[in-house]
């Protein structure tokens, strides 16, 4: 195996991984505050890269705008499902957000699928990202090198909001007592709506980012979701820190295995849940529940 | 007294519509209703008696319609040597499985199972047994005792339901065993079951490998009488599927995942037919059912006649 491959295996991994990383950030941000296990958050990934290729067929808008536009617009559409659906399942048993998410998956994948099939669009990135990038030890599509950046920036961003501003101290606290929280005059029904419109602008955020690499079709999201799902319960759910670490660390174990054992690439990170699973239950950054 | 004996009337009824449906309407497709109902009840085993939402359930289906397909194509095994084999192999995944899964509860349980049965989708994409996106076609349907012809479709369709209703007793029984009122008590108080001295995580193991089974029984016949079994049978999508059926006919309901999973294949007979997108209804029934009731049709009408009786 030559150093040049092994090299373009890894940067693959580490680009996967800041997937894996934007999305299960976005799953944790949700879970901990609202406590439902977004299963819609691949669905809104792909809406992401859709909204994405509108704005450009409709609106001639460029990959740069999406990139701002699409967060607020799938955000938008976030808030508005939360106000319309999730909020009647508050306090209810975690298991029926789950299902409902669920369902507006099944709603989401099976619109576009009726209008675009399964086939993918492409689209193409812009021009200053395609080509190469020397870093020394090695040379990388500059596209993927963005990809990392970008979502590296993006989530220590949202680490940062949550655990060193005002209004993730309110989150947090939020988290920990809502009834306190509330008793406090911080009007918690709203921050968590606002919460759930900005996890899932995460989604769709990664999913604009995405478009470039996989090409945008119904179904990019939901396989991936499944594979999130996995990195989440090594992480642990509880954790922003351990979202990121271990979304991160998992694609770069999945381009490594793409070199030494290609077979095993697609389930190696559920072997690691099982081993996981039986040595930590609680994850490898989580908290006994 | 009384309601012991109208309940006895209702399972007679029961038997009497099951008996004379073939005659009426196209017996694959009663089939595919008792299919997804056994399916349904053994899922339901899983949440409705032990608490645990399972999204991994096409894992066992599909591994024991594997199982059914390759032993009586290849090996030509008769039909009662495949069922076993295909229950087995089920009971065999479920095994790994719940051992894995059970360490986690709730939210976790059900993110656990749906990613095993992804890699276990994956695996089976891969081997060259399973013949990947073609899957195993033609698998022969045999003879049922040495001497029942099933490619004739009323006898395939009355052997069926002896396997259905022998599967449905076993569920009844289960859960009205001493075995299955330690999982009810496990589902509504973990700790105290614990305090009381039961092993709980034996008890849902059990019940998980016996949902397992059950469910393989489900997926073995299917892949008979659809002569295939094929990767679909082991996506999310189908794990999902049962979820819904379960949920739309009743959660811990005896009655209710039949009937949820034939209105179910009855929506997925009609969808198919109109050119409707198939999944974008079942999402909406999916949403409907979780946000305006949770207790599902058969939960809802044991609820109205308890409020009528209290009144």
């Amino acid at each position: 195996m030559s150093y040049q491959a092994l090299m373009a295996q890894l940067a693959i991994g580490v680009s996967n991984g800041a997937f894996y990383a934007m999305l299960s950030l976005g799953l944790a941000v949700i879970f901990g505050m609202l406590n439902v296990v977004n299963f819609a958050h691949g669905a809104v990934f792909m809406l992401g890269a859709f909204v994405a290729l509108f704005l450009k067929l409709q609106l001639g808008l460029g990959y740069y705008a999406s990139l701002i536009l699409v967060p607020i617009i799938v955000g938008a559409f976030g808030v508005l499902a939360d106000l319309a659906l999730l909020k009647r399942l508050r306090g209810l048993d975690p298991l029926y957000g789950l299902l409902l998410t669920f369902g507006m998956t099944l709603v989401l994948e099976g619109i576009f699928r009726y209008f675009y099939g399964s086939a993918g669009v492409p689209y193409s990135a812009p021009e200053g990202l395609v080509g190469a990038v020397d870093l020394g030890f090695m040379i990388m599509p500059l596209y993927r090198f963005w990809v990392i950046v970008a979502s590296a920036v993006v989530c220590f961003g949202t680490w940062y909001a949550i655990e060193r501003t005002r209004l993730g101290a309110y989150l947090r606290a939020a988290t920990e007592n809502a009834t306190l929280t509330q008793s406090f005059g911080i009007n918690v029904p709203v921050l968590l709506t606002l919460t759930y419109g900005l996890g899932v602008a995460l989604a769709g955020f990664a999913g604009v980012l995405a478009a470039p690499i996989y090409s945008v079709n119904p179904l990019m999201g939901s396989n991936l979701i499944i594979v999130v799902f996995a990195v989440v319960v090594i992480g642990g759910m509880g954790s922003i820190l351990g979202a990121i670490v271990s979304g991160f660390a998992l694609g770069i174990l999945e381009g490594f295995t793409k070199v030494f054992y290609p077979e095993a690439s697609n389930i190696v990170v559920f072997v690691v849940m099982a081993i996981v699973l039986l040595v930590k239950p609680a994850g490898l950054f989580g908290r006994a529940t | 007294m009384t309601s012991k004996r109208s309940e006895l009337l209702l399972v007679i009824a029961g038997l009497v519509l099951l008996l004379v449906l073939p005659h009426i309407l196209y017996p694959v497709f009663v089939m595919k209703a008792l299919i997804a109902g056994l399916f349904a009840c053994a899922f339901n085993l899983m949440l409705g008696y032990g608490g645990l939402l399972s999204f991994g359930h096409a894992a066992f289906f599909g591994t024991a319609a594997y199982a059914m397909a390759h032993s009586t194509k290849l090996w030509g095994w008769p039909f009662e040597a495949g069922l076993l084999l295909g229950v087995a192999a089920a009971a065999a995944v479920g095994v790994v499985m719940g051992v894995l899964a059970i360490r986690r509860q709730g939210i976790y349980f059900a993110m656990i199972t749906l990613a095993l049965s992804q890699m276990l989708y994956f695996l089976y994409l891969q081997t060259p047994f399973t013949h990947g996106e073609d899957g195993i076609q033609s698998v022969p349907r045999g003879k049922a005792l040495g001497f029942i012809d099933l490619s004739n479709g009323l006898n395939m369709y009355y052997t069926l339901l002896v396997v259905v209703l022998a599967g449905f007793w076993l569920i009844w029984r289960t859960v009205h065993s001493p075995f299955g009122q330690v999982l009810k008590a496990i589902r509504d108080n973990e700790p105290r079951a614990t305090s009381l001295g039961y092993n709980v995580d034996r008890y849902k193991l059990l019940a998980f490998i016996l949902s397992a089974a059950l469910a393989g029984l489900a997926g073995a016949l299917n892949a008979t009488v659809f002569q295939l079994a094929s990767l679909n049978d082991v996506t999310w999508q189908h794990s999902g599927e049962v979820i819904l059926m379960t949920l739309l006919g009743g959660v811990g309901t005896i009655l209710g995942p039949v009937i949820g999973g034939a209105l179910v294949v009855t929506l997925q007979n009609y969808l198919a037919a109109s050119g409707l997108p198939v999944d974008v209804v079942i999402g909406l029934f999916f949403i409907a059912c979780v946000l305006l009731f949770r207790r599902g049709l058969v939960g809802e009408v044991i609820a109205w006649n308890e409020r009528r009786k209290g009144s």
